[in-house]
């Protein structure tokens, strides 16, 4: 999944990180150094938890020291792609959920040794595991929902959707018509401004509420009648439309610029975006499940998680790292700070937006119920790769059936070439 | 635009010095040779290490499934990758086309321009310093920056389409230029062209500078007018710089890569991939490194076959 961030606070970041996370001090002399890479520069509020977890795990114990290094979001996963053929990886990483599988065959990263009762309150899709083993955990889950202003609905007239009564296809085909006749330029902003994961991520959900999925989840082997059977079809011709008939922009503002202003009513966008819009619009903003395109709401599951890498020298240090952090009052920081799902209850109940009654609190509802992991496979990275150039193809007006069945022939040659990754 | 690939420097293998015709190098010529071999190396050094060790891993890698992260090693798989290639890509054999359709227009029309704003330029006039580096300044402006800004600028809403239809008091209706497969690649050779040309106005305006004072003089004092000095002095004098700008830009245009990672990912429809793009995706991206070290290779090849065909072409009679 992807947060959202503008180029100064990049920069920020980066200043950030020269001055004050990437320094050593002297009192830390003499103890073994746990070298850590993430995604998050770019993100001030996430750097700052983070930092301050280390600095506590450095000062509970006498052993061991961890030291940060922050990368922007756009560059990372090719950061620890090259970092890992180099056989240079440090000992903790933080890896996109979808991506672990592919590491975890790899052998580039090593199960957790996690207490059980720790890792049972946790939500499952903060859990990645490969082959029945943990290798990787997470604060946090992210949602995607349906950002709206009320106001513009209610004025419309339009029905506000619940979990227990989502909008159907038609309804929300309709919704968007009405808007539109309203005066909305654009109804929604689908979010297309954005590059990479974000496709898979937001857009696969669709998909499988229509009944496709990016792969054939019984057999792993195969994405032939998952990804171009006639749901598939019915999927990329529905999405096509929303940007022929003028529901959603090509070329949307980025971050949430345009629901932010008012050029939209809605957006199809996650729970990092809500902290923002709540502050802009205050009570106007509601978050409305995704709707129901047949096959029932879908949202992606599987955010940011951490895992230790297999070259890591000081393996026990790492894994007592990952375990200092995931404590209830780290997590409950972490989702202060950016918006995100508290990954535990116990979590949620310590921040403001998440307990009974808070705003967000049926986001965490949205992720128990809707959410569906990306395909837990090492052909991943070219599912995630040829998703993303196929859907983009198919916005910008391509044939959608024959876009699909070279997507399909893409991914399934890759599958046979790497002898169907052991599955 | 970036240079990816460096022409190889000539190495200074002998220092220009008084030469004898037979016998034995002096002990002095043999301190000068070992001192242009010292002198030489650092570059040399950088080279092998950064170019030729890696083209020649390329090479091997080029016949193997390996992939970037892999629980079993690589093995050998013949000639597949390149029949793939040509045989079983699509997207490679449009973004080979591509490429040269990018190489084709830019060389030329780059050159071109490069040429005029260095004879504007070129002018005794007052303040000509600040044209020189308003020029420039979008060279030494990182690419990155450069093709975001302008991503901005081409959409549907942005500064260009409101332009237009300023222009033609709103007859044009804005477009989204990157989203059309027709628009997108002029789109991105328009903005690439903006961004390296100062560079090579340089060059030319330190070609023309060259061109001794005398000549012209001359020139006037035979009645030459403006035209026949530039067609009769000025160009001919230029015939150095030319080989140089027309091989510096070809390289570079085959290269294209940071324009279209930044802002159309190859979209819409494979009419902006390029071949390193394409390498990139498939070898990292999809983590099939053998795969792209084939088509790092080809590239590699069609690089050289041009810059040889160019420099056969341009080289004095």
């Amino acid at each position: 999944m992807r947060l959202r961030r503008r180029l100064t606070v990049v920069i920020a970041a980066a200043a950030l990180c020269l001055v004050a996370a990437c320094g050593s001090d002297d009192e830390t002399a003499g103890r073994t150094e746990i070298k850590m890479w993430s995604h998050s520069a770019g993100n001030p509020t996430e750097v700052e938890v983070i930092d301050k977890i280390i600095a506590e795990f450095n000062a509970s114990q006498s052993e061991y020291v961890v030291e940060a290094e922050y990368f922007p979001q756009r560059a990372y996963n090719d950061a620890i792609v090259a970092a890992a053929t180099a056989g240079d990886l440090p000992c903790l990483i933080d890896m996109d959920g979808p991506v672990m599988p592919n590491w975890a065959w790899a052998e580039a990263i090593v199960p957790l040794d996690l207490p059980t009762e720790l890792t049972d309150k946790f939500l499952p899709s903060a859990i990645g595991k490969w082959d029945g083993k943990i290798y990787s955990i997470g604060y946090w889950d992210a949602a995607l929902s349906i950002l709206a202003r009320k106001s513009a609905l209610d004025e419309a007239g339009i029905r506000i959707p619940t979990r227990a009564q989502p909008w159907t296809r038609d309804e929300f085909d309709q919704a968007l018509a009405t808007l539109k006749e309203g005066g909305y330029e654009y109804p929604i902003d689908m979010g297309v401004w954005d590059v990479g994961e974000w496709w898979a991520y937001a857009y696969s959900p669709l998909l499988q509420s229509f009944g496709g999925d990016l792969i054939d989840r019984d057999t792993y082997r195969q994405a032939e009648g998952a990804l171009n059977g006639p749901e598939a079809v019915a999927f990329g011709e529905w999405f096509q439309s929303l940007f022929t008939r003028g529901y959603a922009s090509r070329t949307p503002s980025i971050a949430n610029a345009d629901f932010i202003n008012g050029d939209v009513a809605m957006a199809w966008t996650g729970n990092w975006n809500a902290p923002a819009a709540i502050e802009a619009l205050k009570d106007d903003v509601v978050f409305l499940p995704p709707p129901d395109l047949g096959n029932g709401p879908k949202i992606g599951g599987a955010s940011w998680q951490w895992g230790i890498s297999a070259n890591c020298d000081d393996k026990q240090g790492a894994n007592d790292y990952i375990e200092f952090s995931l404590q209830d009052k780290y997590i409950a920081d972490f989702v202060d700070a950016t918006g995100n799902i508290p990954a535990t209850q116990e979590a949620a109940a310590q921040v403001e937006a998440y307990k009974p009654g808070g705003r967000l609190e049926e986001m965490v509802d949205f992720s128990r119920d809707y959410a569906v992991i990306r395909p837990p496979t090492p052909a991943y990275a070219v599912i995630t790769n040829v998703f993303e150039r196929t859907l983009k193809d198919i916005v910008n007006g391509a044939d959608v059936k024959s876009s699909l069945d070279r997507a399909v022939d893409q991914i399934d040659f890759n599958i046979k070439a790497n002898d169907g990754y052991g599955f | 635009m970036t240079t990816t690939t460096a022409p190889t420097p000539e190495v200074p293998a002998t220092v220009t010095a008084p030469r004898r015709r037979r016998g034995a190098p002096s002990p002095v010529r043999r301190a000068e040779q070992r001192s242009a071999w010292a002198m030489a190396a650092p570059a040399l050094i950088g080279l092998l290490l950064f170019l030729g060790i890696p083209t020649l891993l390329a090479f091997g890698l080029s016949f193997t499934n390996a992939r970037l992260i892999s629980p079993s090693g690589p093995s050998f798989v013949g000639v597949e990758n390149y029949t793939r290639a040509f045989s079983n890509d699509p997207t490679f054999v449009r973004s080979l086309l591509n490429t040269f359709y990018f190489a084709a227009v830019v060389v030329p029309v780059q050159s071109a321009l490069g040429l005029g704003l260095a004879v504007l330029v070129n002018q005794k006039i007052r303040g000509v310093n600040i044209f020189r580096t308003i020029f420039f300044v979008p060279v030494v402006t990182s690419i990155v920056v450069v093709s975001i800004l302008w991503t901005f600028l081409y959409q549907e809403d942005g500064l260009i389409n409101s332009i237009l239809g300023t222009l033609t008091g709103g007859a044009f209706t804005g477009q989204a230029w990157l989203q059309e497969p027709g628009t997108a690649m002029p789109a991105i050779i328009v903005l690439s062209m903006w961004q390296a040309v100062g560079f090579h106005m340089v060059i030319w305006l330190a070609g023309l500078q060259t061109i001794p004072a005398e000549l012209y003089d001359a020139a006037k004092v035979d009645g030459a007018t403006a035209r026949d000095q530039f067609r009769y002095v000025t160009w001919p004098g230029l015939r150095p710089t030319l080989v140089f700008v027309a091989v510096t830009i070809t390289i570079a245009a085959l290269g294209l890569f940071v324009q279209i990672d930044v802002m159309t990912r190859g979209g819409p429809l494979d009419s902006t991939g390029t071949i390193i793009f394409h390498a990139v995706q498939q070898g990292f991206r999809q983590q099939e490194v053998g795969y792209g070290a084939a088509i790092s290779l080809i590239f590699f090849v069609l690089v050289l076959a041009v810059s040889l065909l160019q420099r056969r072409l341009t080289r004095e009679k």
